[in-house]
């Protein structure tokens, strides 16, 4: 038989009919023509590309590959990703190796200027020359893509890219000689890997807070759990096999994978080999608890009665009455760090919105939990969020209706489905 | 004008169970396969998440999840000289629409056909002489055996994940099992179901009565589940609404929570929505389907060239859409003569309430095969002689969850409406149970589809016309059942029981199966069947029709099970000897 390559021009023909799977990324792109063998060192780049997850913030959705234009929402405004594919206009067709071992170490652009640290430089600049090099020579393989991403939407005084020479002066600090030691976890973690950049918290100015490194942050109305060996509020409890797991595939019998964790595992930890994976498990595991334990909160039974019924209600389906639900399928409340940390948001956000688990090649089945933004108000939200941080020997301090009211007017723009019937 | 697209190996028409089926396989075998399907997207999340699933109103009542007649329905008689009429609403079957098909809103019973329902023909001619088949019954053998389709069986049933005992374990019968059924080479995937107090209760009854009851093989899991493929299944909250009702929890098998997970992230699969194929099309000598026509929703016609086209929609639109391309010999009553339409068979169905005073029996508990069955009188698993008919079926008490709108059984005696009615209700409410039959129908000569002389659908095309009723052998069949179902229910020890025979012709309005039958049927012989015995056409070799489609006449059992296997069956024969010699008959006639 005939074997012809189905283009996908047919979407573009077709209107609204082709079908991309929701945690599907790249589903709708073209087949590649059989790529060229590549060198050594750009599979070295490639691989490179995929543990700093460069597709995470340079894709935009939809968008062809590396191309920017993805609104990165920042405390000081949006910022949109930039284009880095080796178009010569637009992209970085007209960089040198050079410029971009300045870029990814010091935050410079070809033409001089300061690139935003919304590009993780503090974290890039332990990336050694040759790494920057491979990476250089991979992005050199990419498709050019004609595309100038929308400018920046800072207010003054943010929009004055001087500034951020005084931002480094206080949050910068150069690795004159990198190394890729002193372990393979602690290379990836702290460099390219740039995990703190969601789970360390910041300064008000948006820079690591020193000292504090790992032990949990808030981003675009997300918090992402602390990694350190807290048991409540990190790692603590799970063993490295499990981390290692949950980075290949999206889940473990901790916790799933979702929200911007879900698309970190689906473009980079998913990809990256099972020593890095590992590696990165091994270091985290060295993490000390170090977080203040949370004092048990003081709780009012009223709220507890109420959080409990709408639990087993609405949520115990999935969940379960004991909160033990069904690991790796849908995830445990009892000992989870995103009920228990000591900032909400992320609790709050996934009963408002409703996740969908990552789907990787080893557990491809995006499980989803539904958006209850329509069906509970405020102080409902705020009962059952309490509920389970303080139920099943979770502690963590109550959850307010205000709390969740400033969440609502942040992210109901988008509910996960319709619940609103055809008729 | 239609704008012509670039070919494509294989086009599926038609995206439920089959369509995901042959996809799957298909694009195993490295084919660039693409799926037309007229419906909408759908997906746990977006469309049934379980915070408003259960809306009987919506679902049930509205319609929501089933096919808008406003755009195509049927017309339908009872026979051939009545004037059949168009259906603006159905009730006897509901046809499924979108993704996943009718397989979306099933209930999850998965059964096989026994080996005997394989070769009705032959096996009833052979046991009970040439009179136990009329000459206007006619019945076929499927030309696939029960041993050739075990495998592919077996396949389904963990592809779904289905809950249940073996009763038959390569030749050993099995305690707690079903010990009618065909030898399995393996145990089932996941343990039964948790039995509630009316399916045990039926279960004692029917032992004493020397039945063998087992629990009912049940596409709802009994635990989590990780299939072959890969795909995670969570575990049923017995929640009672998978019939008629789409799945929140990703409990119940369907092909958004068993293939789509794995299928929708290849490269060499697509998926068009909201585009309705209206024609095969065949080469200048009608002998190679050369592609298909589609409209999508903004009316746009396209031609989609391919090397393969399987048509794998449900029964009712397979037989439409041959009739509407000119494939086969429409078949003519009158002669007996042609194959498209003929040997349409349905299911016939009756059942009997038990009401309790003493016992709080929570019919609110279910799933959708979630029960208690024997299956001492289904197909030939007892002596038919000088009975005066062929055929049976299950005698079960499934408890899919008595939905309040829906559930309102009161005895013999209660008015059917008032302030009687509804002490009535209020007081047997949670002590009522009811036991169902669930029958074969044979294929008749009168009984058939073709394409309606007057009535149009939305885009101007004949409607499928449907003749159809029930003969003497279904109803001294369904009334044999129904007397043994009687039987087990007085023996529950209830305060009485009501009987609910299956009276007179076939009637579309109460509900009974979504298992319509046949039209184009598989065979040994091009006269009288459509498709060889791997669903490949006779006259178009490239042409493969999945589905019901293929039944020569309907079985005691939910047809599913039987309908998967048969794609699986097809799909191995495509992949292991068609695309070495395209184009060519598998089998010589």
């Amino acid at each position: 038989m005939a074997r012809r390559p189905i283009t996908f021009m047919l979407a573009a023909l077709s209107a609204a009919a082709v079908v991309t799977y929701p945690a599907s990324p790249g589903a709708q792109q073209a087949p590649a023509a059989d790529p060229p063998v590549e060198t050594q060192q750009v599979a070295y780049g490639r691989a490179l590309a995929v543990i700093g997850d460069c597709e995470g913030c340079h894709d935009r959705p939809g968008g062809p590959p590396l191309a920017g234009g993805l609104p990165l929402n920042t405390p000081f405004g949006v910022i949109y990703s930039a284009n880095i594919t080796p178009d010569r206009e637009t992209g970085i067709g007209t960089w040198t190796a050079d410029d971009f071992w300045n870029a990814l170490h010091r935050g410079v652009r070809a033409n001089g200027s300061k690139l935003y640290p919304a590009f993780p430089y503090p974290y890039f600049t332990h990336v050694t020359r040759e790494e920057s090099d491979a990476l250089y020579a991979y992005f050199r393989t990419v498709a050019p893509v004609s595309y100038r991403p929308p400018a920046n939407k800072l207010p003054f005084p943010f929009n004055i890219r001087f500034l951020v020479t005084f931002w480094n002066m206080l949050n910068f600090k150069e690795d004159t000689a990198p190394t890729t030691g002193p372990t393979r976890g602690e290379h990836i973690v702290r460099g390219l890997g740039h995990c703190g950049a969601c789970h360390t918290p910041k300064t008000l100015l948006g820079g690591d807070k020193t000292g504090h490194e790992l032990e949990g942050g808030k981003l675009d109305n997300w918090f992402a759990p602390a990694l350190t060996g807290d048991v409540r509020a990190g790692l603590g409890a799970w063993p490295a096999a499990a981390i290692a797991e949950y980075l290949k595939t999206g889940r473990n019998a901790h916790a799933n994978a979702s929200g911007p964790m879900g698309d970190v595992v689906a473009h980079s930890t998913s990809q990256m080999s099972g020593a890095d994976v590992a590696a990165i498990a091994t270091y985290l595991k060295s993490q000390t608890a170090r977080l203040e334990p949370t004092p048990p909160a003081t709780l009012d039974p009223k709220v507890m009665a109420s959080g409990q019924a709408i639990y087993v209600d609405q949520c115990a389906a999935c969940h379960a009455v004991d909160g033990k639900a069904a690991p790796t399928y849908f995830p445990p409340l009892p000992g989870a760090a995103v009920t228990q940390s000591r900032d909400p948001t992320t609790v709050i956000r996934f009963i408002l919105s409703g996740t969908q688990t990552v789907a990787t090649d080893a557990r491809p089945t995006p499980l989803s939990m539904p958006s209850f933004a329509w069906k509970l108000d405020d102080a409902q939200v705020a009962a059952v969020a309490t509920y389970v941080r303080n139920s099943w020997g979770n502690s963590a301090p109550a959850v307010s209706p205000g709390d969740v009211a400033r969440l609502r007017r942040k992210v109901a723009a988008k509910p996960v489905q319709k619940p609103s019937a055809r008729i | 004008m239609a704008t012509r697209l670039p070919a494509v190996d294989a086009v599926l028409i038609g995206f439920g169970w089959t369509g995901a089926i042959m996809a799957q396989e298909l694009t195993e075998a490295g084919l660039n396969v693409l799926a037309l399907e007229r419906g909408e997207w759908r997906d746990t999340p977006t469309d049934f998440a379980p915070t408003f699933a259960q809306d009987e109103l919506r679902y049930y009542w509205r319609h929501e999840l089933f096919q808008r007649l406003n755009h195509d329905t049927l017309t339908i008689r009872n026979k051939a000289s009545e004037t059949a009429l168009p259906m603006r609403r159905l009730g006897s079957f509901l046809l499924g629409s979108g993704v996943g098909g009718a397989g979306v809103h099933w209930n999850g019973q998965v059964w096989r056909f026994l080996p005997s329902d394989l070769k009705a023909r032959s096996h009833n001619l052979e046991r009970y002489g040439k009179k136990a088949v009329p000459d206007d019954m006619t019945i076929q053998d499927y030309g696939v055996s029960y041993e050739d389709l075990e495998p592919y069986y077996d396949k389904f049933e963990y592809l779904c994940g289905v809950s249940g005992k073996a009763g038959n374990l390569k030749g050993v019968i099995q305690a707690g099992g079903d010990p009618f059924e065909g030898p399995r080479a393996r145990e089932y995937p996941n343990p039964p179901l948790d039995m509630p107090y009316a399916p045990t209760l039926f279960g004692q009854a029917a032992a004493g009565l020397g039945r063998h009851p087992f629990p009912h093989p049940a596409a709802n899991m009994s635990r989590p589940y990780t299939n072959p493929l890969g795909v995670q299944l969570g575990a049923c909250t017995y929640c009672g609404f998978c019939e008629k009702y789409a799945c929140g929890n990703y409990s119940k098998a369907s092909a958004q929570t068993t293939i789509l997970p794995v299928l929708m992230r290849k490269k060499n699969f697509t998926l068009k929505t909201n585009s309705e194929v209206v024609k095969i099309n065949l080469s200048a000598d009608g002998k190679t389907a050369t592609g298909v026509t589609y409209i999508d929703d903004k009316g746009q016609e396209f031609e989609q060239p391919a090397e393969l086209v399987v048509l794998s929609a449900y029964i009712l639109h397979n037989v439409r859409l041959l009739l509407l391309s000119g494939i086969g010999k429409p078949y003519d009553p009158a002669t007996g003569e042609g194959v498209v339409g003929r040997n349409y068979a349905y299911q016939i169905t009756s059942s009997v309430n038990v009401f309790f005073d003493d016992k709080i029996l929570n019919p609110f508990v279910g799933a959708g095969a979630l029960g208690t069955i024997v299956n001492d009188f289904n197909g030939d698993n007892f002596d038919h002689s000088g009975l005066g008919f062929i055929g049976g079926g299950y005698v079960g008490l499934l408890q899919t969850g008595a939905r309040p709108i829906e559930t309102h059984n009161t005895p013999d005696g209660v008015p059917k409406w008032g302030a009687a009615w509804k002490a009535a209700l209020a007081r047997d409410y949670l002590k009522t149970t009811t036991i169902s039959t669930h029958g074969a129908v044979m294929s008749h000569r009168g009984n058939y589809l073709d394409l309606d002389p007057t009535y149009k659908d939305a885009l101007g095309r004949p409607l499928l016309r449907m003749t159809f009723d029930f003969t003497d052998n279904e109803h001294k069949m369904s009334d044999y059942l129904t007397d043994r179902a009687a039987e087990i229910g007085r023996a529950m020890g209830g305060r009485e029981i009501k009987v609910n025979y299956r009276k007179g012709s076939w009637d579309v309005v109460p509900y009974q199966t979504t298992h319509n039958t046949g039209g184009a049927i598989m065979g040994d012989d091009p006269r009288t069947s459509f498709t060889n015995r791997y669903l490949q056409s006779w006259d178009v070799p490239n042409l493969f029709v999945l589905g019901a489609t293929a039944f020569p006449q309907n079985a005691g059992y939910n047809p599913t099970g039987t309908v998967a296997a048969l794609a699986y069956h097809a799909a191995d024969a495509i992949k292991t000897r068609y695309l070495k010699a395209p184009h060519q008959s598998l089998v010589q006639a």
